[in-house]
């Protein structure tokens, strides 16, 4: 039963709740969407917190992606040893970079009278979960190896049958209990995601780089409105 | 030709008596919230000095404007390639301590203190964290400390000068100094807009206002270290941008600006200058040398037949048109090529304008007595006290040239006037000075009398703004009748 709800209901829930609030707040009141830097109130520590966190993160949330999307591919790449030993130990090494920016940030946030003053309870709840993740992560990727293969083999199915509106629990019942915390926790994650700073990850800003540099508005179209030829 | 308008400023530095209204004046109405304390939009600094944020003109450190790079320019500090790659971590954000901590103090200590044998005293508060502090700097720490080891010295124009003449400067006898107040330059190529990576600042066509929209600004705070002046602001409370509006609420509705109403020394004009936007790149990207000039060329004459053909054709209102020629800031900077952008090298092609100081230049002590009366005028001015390298590294991109022009100009409509009303010098001697400095008798009454005796509507002639047209585009007019009233983000509709 428990199963059920976790892995057959939770991420529908969370899904809705994220496309909805979401949606409705980048229409209605797009204010609230904002990274919310504190690099102004504190700005060394935040580079060695900051910088690894997201270059580990990255990584390895595409990596999660690229898996998803071609099992196929990295079974065939890990089928020799040395290459799945390649690519397990970037993997790990791109979690604990993310690891280490998180035991940064968080130290900073607690230490830091200035940054602290523009902490919410959201904030450290987030926090919290992302250590939660990151932590279940690295346990897994070191305790039951050789994750990249079973993920294909296992979670892959598990989440495709998510997607197309079928869930299959089976995939998750029998797993350990560490990875169903990682895959819970991913869950409510994705859940709060709209009502806390992650939603920066929504708005990457993109189209700077094909946009040209310098942005004019105009109130109104100046040459049509002021079109002696044509009355309105 | 694609002909624009755009509100612009000129300040007139011989008659700043730094006294700080027009900061207090924006404040009261801008940057007076949670976030924004630290915030002054409108500042006033003592030259030479550090200003605020402290070194605020070493591109070294802050990496803002633009740089040259090959034909073209890109930004300093931030663009497309610097820009995203240091998105997580800006190394060139000025931090809290660059500007100065806000404070206030706990007042109602005075009244709640128990009994005792100490005077009460309200404790200095932050009102970043709230907890007790030591002030150790302020927005204007270094007021009128002209000749200080701490603020003086490390101005960074200084690097300009050898040892000899720095350390001249600072004799006792010899020290100056002047003020320099700054607003958002609301520049014609603004390295703040070109930064943003979420495209939240825009320059408004109509009047050439820059703006930050504050729904879409993330806080990637790449404006911050953009900006050459430091004139945006990260509001660390709401974790978005600010920056100076050139007060637009008041200017739409025919007023002046905060800062320029409230100037107490009368040193502020604002106007509207019509100018070719096809050139902005071209302008932006020429020699150092050539960027006073070329930016004084962009600038065209709205008397011209041809100039008002095509600001019509471009849709420019007969209004605007009319408002230009009146313009006080098309009379300084192009009639009479007295005033001059701060630190043009920044290529942002600022568009407020300023008139150089002569006055603490040209004292000196004779005996005991302070006189800025020299016995021979002009060379007066290559004997100044301030050396014109470093004021040409302000306002000039180091052409001196430039400088001695304008300062002899305002000498000889000094000498000029002296003679007209006080009689006490020679008329002819005084034709003679301005003759050589090319102005005829009537733009050196009309240099004076906007100098000097201007009144509030001809240094301040501001366009009418046309909302009324705007309007029509979106909606008739009958159907707004109804919209009076509160302002409301959404529709006040019922479910």
């Amino acid at each position: 039963m428990l199963d059920f709800i976790l892995f057959a209901t939770l991420p529908y829930v969370v899904i809705a709740i994220e496309l909805i609030v979401s949606i409705k707040r980048y229409f209605s009141n797009q204010y609230k969407f904002s990274s919310l830097s504190s690099e102004f109130l504190e700005s060394k520590k935040l580079f060695w917190g900051s910088v690894p966190w997201h270059y580990g993160i990255i990584v390895v949330l595409l990596g999660h992606i690229f898996a998803f999307l071609f099992p196929a591919e990295i079974l065939a790449w890990n089928q020799q040893p040395v290459r799945l030993i390649v690519l397990e130990v970037s993997a790990l090494i791109f979690g604990l970079l993310a690891f280490i920016g998180l035991v940064m940030l968080i130290y900073r946030r607690a230490t830091n009278a200035r940054v602290r003053a523009v902490t919410t309870r959201m904030d450290i709840f987030v926090l919290l979960l992302l250590l939660v993740q990151v932590v279940s992560g690295i346990g897994i990727a070191v305790t039951m190896r050789w994750g990249s293969s079973w993920y294909a083999v296992a979670m892959v199915p598990y989440l495709k049958s998510l997607l197309t509106l079928s869930p299959n629990i089976n995939f998750m019942a029998g797993m350990p209990w560490l990875v169903k915390l990682h895959v819970t926790n991913a869950f409510v994650l994705i859940g709060i995601l709209p009502f806390t700073r992650l939603v920066h990850f929504l708005i990457l800003p993109i189209s700077y780089i094909w946009r040209p540099y310098q942005l004019i508005v105009w109130n109104y179209e100046r040459r049509k409105i002021r079109n002696l030829e044509k009355k309105f | 030709m694609d002909i624009r308008s755009q509100v612009s400023m000129v300040f007139h530095l011989d008659k700043c008596i730094g006294c700080h209204t027009c900061s207090i004046a924006c404040k009261n109405v801008w940057t007076d919230r949670k976030g924004a304390e630290y915030m002054w939009w409108n500042n006033v600094e003592t030259k030479p000095g550090t200003g605020y944020p402290a070194k605020w003109e070493n591109q070294e450190e802050y990496r803002g404007g633009w740089e040259k790079k090959g034909k073209g320019i890109e930004l300093k500090g931030a663009g497309r390639y610097r820009g995203l790659k240091n998105i997580f971590h800006n190394p060139s954000l000025p931090v809290l301590d660059d500007y100065y901590e806000p404070w206030t103090y706990r007042y109602e200590d005075l009244f709640n203190a128990p009994e005792g044998e100490d005077q009460p005293t309200a404790r200095t508060i932050s009102l970043v964290t709230g907890e007790p502090m030591e002030v150790n700097a302020g927005p204007n720490w270094d007021d009128d400390l002209s000749g200080s080891p701490e603020y003086a010295r490390k101005d960074p124009n200084l690097d300009v000068l050898n040892e000899t003449q720095r350390e001249a400067m600072f004799q006792v006898e010899r020290l100056m100094m002047f003020y320099l107040p700054r607003i958002c330059n609301h520049c014609l190529n603004p390295s703040c807009v070109a930064s943003c990576p979420s495209g939240a600042i825009y320059k408004r066509g109509e009047d050439g206002v820059v703006l930050i929209n504050q729904d879409k600004c993330r806080a990637w705070r790449m404006c911050v270290t953009a900006c050459p002046y430091k004139k945006t602001y990260y509001n660390w409370n709401t974790g978005k941008s600010e920056k100076c509006v050139l007060c637009y609420p008041r200017l739409e509705t025919g007023q002046a600006p905060a800062c320029m109403h409230s100037c107490v020394g009368r040193i502020r004009y604002l106007g509207v200058t019509l100018y070719d936007a096809d050139l902005i790149q071209e302008v932006a990207s020429c020699d150092e040398e050539d960027i006073i000039n070329k930016q004084r060329e962009m600038i065209l004459d709205p008397f011209d037949p041809k100039v008002i053909e095509a600001a019509r054709a471009n849709g420019i209102h007969d209004s605007v048109i009319e408002s230009a020629q009146r313009s006080p800031v098309y009379k300084f900077v192009k009639q009479w090529k007295m005033a001059l952008p701060l630190h043009a090298e920044y290529r942002t092609l600022p568009m407020l304008f300023y008139v150089p100081p002569l006055l603490p230049v040209m004292g000196s002590l004779t005996g005991d007595t302070y006189q800025h009366a020299m016995e021979q005028f002009f060379l007066g001015v290559e004997e100044m006290r301030v050396p014109i390298k470093y004021l040409a590294s302000l306002f000039s991109v180091g052409n001196e040239g430039v400088i001695r022009d304008v300062l002899k100009k305002m000498m000889a409509i000094r000498f000029y006037r002296r003679a007209v009303s006080a009689k006490d010098f020679s008329m002819d001697e005084a034709y003679k000075m301005l003759k050589e400095v090319a102005l005829d008798e009537e733009s050196a009454n009309a240099i004076y009398r906007l100098t000097s005796i201007a009144p509030f509507d001809e240094r301040f002639v501001i366009p009418p703004m046309h909302r009324e047209e705007a309007i029509e585009l979106l909606r008739a007019t009958e159907t707004t009748k109804g919209d009076a009233g509160f302002g409301h983000r959404e529709a006040p509709e019922r479910i």
